[in-house]
């Protein structure tokens, strides 16, 4: 068998989920996100520096938290867990790379789906769904946690006072879109 | 005029604002604000349903969900028919239709009420006792009648069109209960700055302040008192209001569910709004303002139509301006029903006379009483009511005895006093205490971080009342507030109260105390004597308090007479448990958004927008939908597996294997650990090389099974079964954290990031080469069994050789967005080399023609290694694994053990059914020993013939026997052989 | 609903994010594969199931996934403790004697969580 090289020139299209589908009730809109790259990123505490470092933003270690740097985002998930989120086109792959401190890199681009959900409504649309207190005062902005949205799994991200970032898992990305549909028509209350 | 019987001057509704309804098709008027309840009796209606058991006429007892009798169908259009509504709770709406109940063919006349004569056939127990015999009655005589006569009202034939929906709430107070206490407690937990949720089941706060005109609150008089409460808290920022909601549920961790009617009580409701809402709400403090329930007086036919409750009574007189009668008596061991007496007479309505079981009534009620000339009646008891659709007059007798009396009248109002409503502090697994004195259960040792105040509590009195909700609400909210101040300078004081059966003939009479279920005091008197020592088994053998009210207004009724019977006191026999729900709860609002598409997820791969739309059948696999097969025209399944299975070893085939779980193990003891996971050896596998692992559990059984590829010596791509990708991760993740956590490996899942399309068969190369880069794939630079990392269509491939088919075949991973687009890539080559897409069926046949198993299929959590014929794949000089000990069990290495083998059918057409039986002897008398099961069973149109994969104990000491299968149309015979049924060499693999 | 606290997400979270894995402090063996029958049964077998006081694993499955160590009452349904996996079995005082002590534990990082005794 010959060398491999593309002969067909056949280049791959990217087709998201959810591309361009969108929802408008009167007090909250639910937007799907563009792609992003993202990496599931595990690390023991000795490697949290180098790796910071390496990503150009303070991993966070507080549980509930998340830091921002530059269009890219670190959620504290667990202990030893991230998800880290980059719409700046950057690959957070390629600069943990190098990174010789203990770590677990993997890429998750294509695993997520990100929903947006924002408005007066927002955090009522969550809550329809989210067994999690969302108020304020409990779930401040930049709070992130995994949690469930009715019988799914999702990872929430407070980005405003009255916005949320929803990552799900592309499949499950059909449900998660119509539940926050259906419970975005009830926010009102 | 809204109703004859609305009087000018009382209530609170507004008399222009009039709804239309019909009743049982009859045409009435009410007014905006009444409930049904109250435009029937404006309209003179007293006569809504039938009993359940005997199908007496009943009228309505309440104002309130603890009605028992009033129970209508409602119905809005063919699809939103609602049965057992109480009226009494119904809010009326123009164009409200309402139909009664449990009655053929009219509400005034009916047949079934022969029951009512036949009534001593059908004493309490009379189910357990008639229909033990003869035995063979029950299924052709006794079940068919008996469901033919159970059930009260008709649910509706259509599905539900209405939607419901849920919040999640959090809060630092709860309040139940919106009443003066409820309010109080509300407005001091919220001025001391708390996050406060107040709900009451009613439309309009004040809870007995409807009715309760004597309040005067703060200057003014109590409703107009509670509604300016109520108007403050609503335009507070930390409250939220919730009227028509229903706190049902009282759970672990002040976790307290609430259903919120939100469009029952409309006209025309808005269709996208949901019809009710679930709030499960989550406070630090519940405050309990249940208030308190008032109890009927227990005579012979106490369940005329036309007798109720006093505080209804007044209820509809001075909310909704509604008088019950035109000529009412009342009867009463409490002072309460003296101010429903002194209400109606000053309303202009005559009130025949007052009888009360109390020989020294007194007081500031009895006193008034009297002095508008009423009658008083004291040490008297009510013996008998007459007049069957409607009470027409009161036998009255001296307690003691002596000339009987009657007494005129067409209502008459009812008051045994007042059973506090601890259903709520009882479902939080408090404790109630009977408080001797004044006969009543009070919340005794509480169990949660809750309080009770008002009436519930057994608090007695406005003053007293209010003094304590202000407690509770600033202590709730946890620090004080603004000093809330409420001056009392009215209230009503009531005294008095009986349980159990008033004085009067009780042996024979029927003196109901449930009505929901006809239950009378004579039932509760014979189940004692038939030997019920325990209120459990008196409530369970004479049905009291099981309906669907609960035994609201019965129970302690129920409890007394059973105590009287057993000459006990109350609290030895017992008080039955409280449970949730408190009023019925509808499944549209437990269910809530989990409906249609969203009552379970529907995961669908990057690829399935293909399959769809080039015709694929799917079928379900756990949540996923897959491509079950690609019919072409006129292809019905049967064929179109037969040739998608030809087309794979003849030329090449494409198939979606997104939805195989697949997680990555990344680390330096990455291949320790899959050492100690799997029972294969893993420390030597070179990078770019592939593995088939199997998974045990500690028991020894295999758990799961999948190829994996080594990308890096710290790196590898494990894959798992579709449906057990969850579990194997949580399996694995166990074991890492708690068994295992010395090892630096972490895992993740990426099942969802890589698209997975098998390409398969003999010109699979040849399909795949041109859109490769940097991947050579000869066998000699991609053997069978490796992995390679590269690029496909420009974009980033982890490329597997592997086959699930037995033919040459690779498995082309992509990042999940570009699968389709790889997919169509793939399919304009396989066109040129005349591939086929195939489906599920299609893998199962070809898997099973070289004896692959499928876990879960083939095995079932109870094969090991040797019998599934896989003892190749345990690593023989490994020290641990999971799974190392418990294989070695005795039981698990014993002979005889099922085996995996090969069954042949003697007639090679027949196709054997999965999960049939095998038996040695077919001549053997029934039950036969059955000696096995087929676990897969195709027709193999490669093979030509059909072909079986079967579970036989000592199997493989069978080889070449005749065994037989059973089945109802006779006996099928098979031979035991080799689980290859095809290419047994595996030369194909490399073909 | 439970609310449960999580030891590592150090809050009292919503029951339907976690999972309960069955008991705790069950050892398995660091040479399983040669332990007697009878053993082996002791270990995959035979658990308290105790009307009281039980020591239990939860996983915060849909949370910060970890496995930890609770102490609940079975019959008033309570939590009394939440821990980390690897940290010692509490000792309670409500406890009967009969399930105290806990064998002193060696002071080297442990291979086994769920069997740390």
């Amino acid at each position: 068998m010959a060398k491999a090289s593309t002969k067909s020139g056949a280049v791959a299209e990217r087709r998201p989920a959810l591309a361009g589908r969108e929802i408008a009730a009167a007090a909250v809109r639910v937007a799907v996100l563009p792609p992003a790259e993202r990496i599931s990123l595990r690390a023991p505490a000795g490697s949290v520096s180098a790796l910071s470092k390496a990503l150009g933003l303070t991993l966070p270690t507080k549980p509930k938290t998340s830091a921002s740097k530059g269009g890219r985002t670190a959620l504290w998930l667990g202990p030893d867990e991230w998800l880290v989120i980059d719409e700046a086109g950057k690959s957070p792959v390629a600069d943990c790379a190098p990174v010789k401190a203990l770590h677990s890199a993997v890429d998750i681009s294509h695993r997520n789906v990100a929903l947006a959900v924002t408005g007066s409504g927002a955090e009522a649309t969550l809550s329809a769904g989210c067994p999690q207190d969302l108020s304020l005062a409990v779930f401040p902005v930049g709070a992130a946690t995994r949690t469930i949205l009715g019988k799914v799994e999702i990872v929430l991200l407070r980005t405003a006072p009255d916005a949320f970032r929803v990552e799900c898992w592309r499949s499950f990305s059909d449900y998660v879109f119509e539940f926050l549909g259906e419970a975005a028509h009830d926010a009102a209350a | 005029m809204a109703g004859t019987y609305r009087i000018g001057n009382a209530g609170r509704l507004t008399p222009a604002r009039t709804a239309r309804f019909t009743f049982d098709g009859k045409h009435y008027t009410g007014l905006e604000g009444d409930t049904l309840a109250s435009a029937l009796l404006a309209n003179g209606i007293h006569l809504v349903g039938r009993s359940f058991k005997y199908h007496r006429p009943r009228g309505i007892l309440s104002a309130g969900a603890e009605e028992p009798n009033a129970l209508v169908s409602v119905e809005r259009d063919a699809a939103r028919r609602t049965p057992n509504v109480r009226a009494t709770v119904q809010e009326l709406y123009d164009g409200l239709a309402a139909n009664s109940q449990n009655r053929w063919p009219s509400l005034a006349f009916d047949v079934g009420a022969v029951n009512d004569l036949a009534s001593p056939f059908f004493s309490a127990g009379f189910y357990y006792k008639t229909f033990m015999w003869p035995k063979s009655a029950w299924k052709s005589f006794y079940e068919p009648n008996i469901r033919s006569a159970a059930g009260l009202g008709v649910s509706p034939d259509q599905p539900d069109p209405d939607h419901y929906s849920s919040r999640f709430a959090h809060c630092d107070v709860l309040v139940v209960g919106g009443g003066a206490a409820g309010l109080t407690a509300a407005v001091a937990a919220a001025q001391a700055g708390a996050s406060v949720i107040l709900c009451d089941e009613q439309a309009e706060f004040g809870g007995a302040l409807h009715f309760e005109k004597g309040a005067q609150i703060d200057g003014q008089d109590g409703w107009s008192w509670a509604q300016a409460t109520a108007a403050k808290l609503a335009a507070m920022p930390n409250v939220r209001l919730l009227p028509r909601t229903t706190a049902f549920g009282y759970y672990a961790q002040n976790f307290v569910a609430l259903t919120e009617r939100a469009t029952d009580h409309l006209a025309s409701p808005d269709r996208t709004a949901p019809r009710e809402r679930l709030w499960q709400v989550r406070a630090k403090r519940v405050v309990i303002a249940t208030g308190a329930i008032e109890r009927h007086m227990v005579f012979a036919d106490n369940d005329r139509p036309g007798i109720m409750l006093a505080s209804a009574a007044r209820t509809y007189l001075n909310h909704y301006g509604v008088a019950v009668g035109r000529n009412v008596a009342v009867y009463t061991a409490n002072d309460s029903a003296y101010f429903a007496a002194i209400d109606l007479k000053k309303a202009g309505v005559n009130v025949a006379a007052i009888i009360d079981v109390r020989d020294a009534p007194s007081g500031a009620a009895v006193d008034e009483a009297r002095s508008l000339g009423i009658e008083i009646l004291p040490g008297r008891a009510v013996v008998k009511a007459n007049g069957k659709l409607r009470v027409s007059s009161v036998m009255v007798e001296p307690k003691t005895g002596g000339a009987s009396r009657t007494i005129e009248c067409d209502a008459l109002l009812v008051s045994a006093g007042w059973t506090p409503s601890v259903h709520l502090f009882s479902q939080s697994r408090g404790k109630v205490a009977f408080d001797a004195d004044t006969q009543r259960f009070l919340p005794g040792t509480y169990a949660q971080d809750c309080v009770s105040v008002g009436a519930c509590a057994g608090t007695d009195g406005l003053e007293a009342t209010i003094a304590e909700a202000i407690q509770a609400g600033s202590d709730a909210a946890g620090k004080p507030g603004k000093t809330l101040k409420i001056t009392i300078k009215a209230q009503e004081g009531w005294t008095g109260g009986m349980l159990g059966a008033a004085p009067g003939p009780g042996t024979t009479v029927k003196a109901f105390i449930d009505f929901q279920n006809d239950v009378t005091a004579k039932d509760i008197r014979q189940a004692v004597h038939e030997g019920m020592r325990s209120i459990e088994h008196v409530k369970r053998f004479t049905t009291n308090g099981m309906a669907t009210d609960q035994g609201k207004t019965s129970n302690m009724h129920g409890l007394a007479i059973a105590a009287e019977t057993l000459s006990k006191p109350i609290p030895q026999v017992g008080l039955t448990t409280f449970r949730a729900p408190y009023t019925p709860v509808t499944f549209g609002a437990i269910v809530n958004h989990a409906r249609g598409n969203l009552f379970d997820p529907t995961r669908k791969t990057p690829i399935h927008p293909w399959a769809e739309a080039h015709g694929a059948v799917f079928e379900d696999v756990g949540q996923w939908k897959r491509a079950w097969y690609f019919p072409e025209a006129g292809e019905d399944m049967h064929k179109a597996v037969d040739r998608e299975c030809v087309t794979v070893r003849k030329a090449a085939g494409m198939f979606d294997a997104s939805t195989l779980g697949k997680i990555e193990v990344v680390g330096p003891d990455a291949a320790k650990f899959m050492e100690l996971l799997y029972t294969n050896p893993w420390e030597k596998l070179e990078p770019g090389r592939c593995r088939y692992g199997i998974m045990l559990r500690e028991d020894g059984f295999i758990y799961d099974d999948g190829v994996v590829g080594r990308l890096a010596p710290d790196r590898f791509h494990v894959t798992t079964t579709t449906g057990g990708a969850p579990r194997v991760m949580n399996h694995m993740e166990d074991y890492l954290q708690t068994e295992f956590p010395h090892l630096n490996v972490w895992l993740t899942s990426i099942t969802e990031q890589w698209a997975v399309i098998a390409v398969q068969g003999p010109n699979s190369r040849d399909i795949i080469a041109p859109l490769l880069e940097g991947i050579d794939l000869s066998d000699e630079g991609m053997p069978h069994m490796s992995v390679r990392e590269g690029k496909i269509c420009g974009v980033p491939t982890r490329l597997f050789r592997m086959s699930f088919t037995g033919d040459r075949g690779f498995e082309v991973n992509v990042p999940a967005d570009y699968g389709q687009s790889v997919w169509e890539a793939l399919w304009a080559e396989g066109r040129k080399y005349g591939a086929c897409a195939y489906g599920t069926e299609a893998m199962h046949v070809l898997r099973a023609e070289k004896g692959y198993i499928i876990v879960g299929q083939d095995t079932d959590g109870t094969v090991t290694c040797n019998d599934a014929g896989l003892d190749w794949a345990i690593g023989k000089k490994k020290t641990d694994f999971v799974g190392i000990r418990g294989m070695k069990r005795p039981d698990l290495v014993a002979p005889g053990r099922k085996q995996l083998v090969g069954l042949l059918t003697k007639d090679p057409k027949i196709v054997l059914e999965e999960g049939a039986q095998i038996v040695a002897d077919a001549n053997q008398p029934v039950p036969m020993k059955m000696i096995g099961h087929v676990t897969s069973s195709y027709w193999s149109e490669n093979c030509g013939r059909s072909i079986a994969l079967a579970l036989v104990a000592g199997g493989r000491d069978r080889m070449g026997q005749t065994l037989f299968v059973p089945m109802p149309k006779g006996v099928i015979e098979v031979e035991i052989g080799s689980t290859v049924f095809f290419d047994e060499k595996g030369e194909r693999l490399n073909g | 609903m439970l609310l449960i606290r999580c030891p590592y997400c150090e809050e009292e979270l919503p029951e339907l994010e976690f999972r309960n894995a069955g008991e705790a402090h069950v050892v398995r063996s660091s040479h399983l594969a040669d332990v007697s029958d009878q053993d082996f049964e002791e270990f995959f077998f035979i658990r308290t199931n105790p009307k009281g006081i039980i020591y239990e694993r939860w996983r915060h499955i849909h949370g910060c996934a970890r496995f930890f160590n609770a102490v609940r009452d079975t019959v008033s349904d309570k939590f009394l403790m939440t821990y980390k996996a690897g940290e010692p079995k509490p000792l309670l005082v409500s406890e009967p004697a009969k399930t105290a002590p806990a064998k002193p534990k060696a002071a080297a990082k442990p291979r086994s969580r769920k069997g740390d005794a």
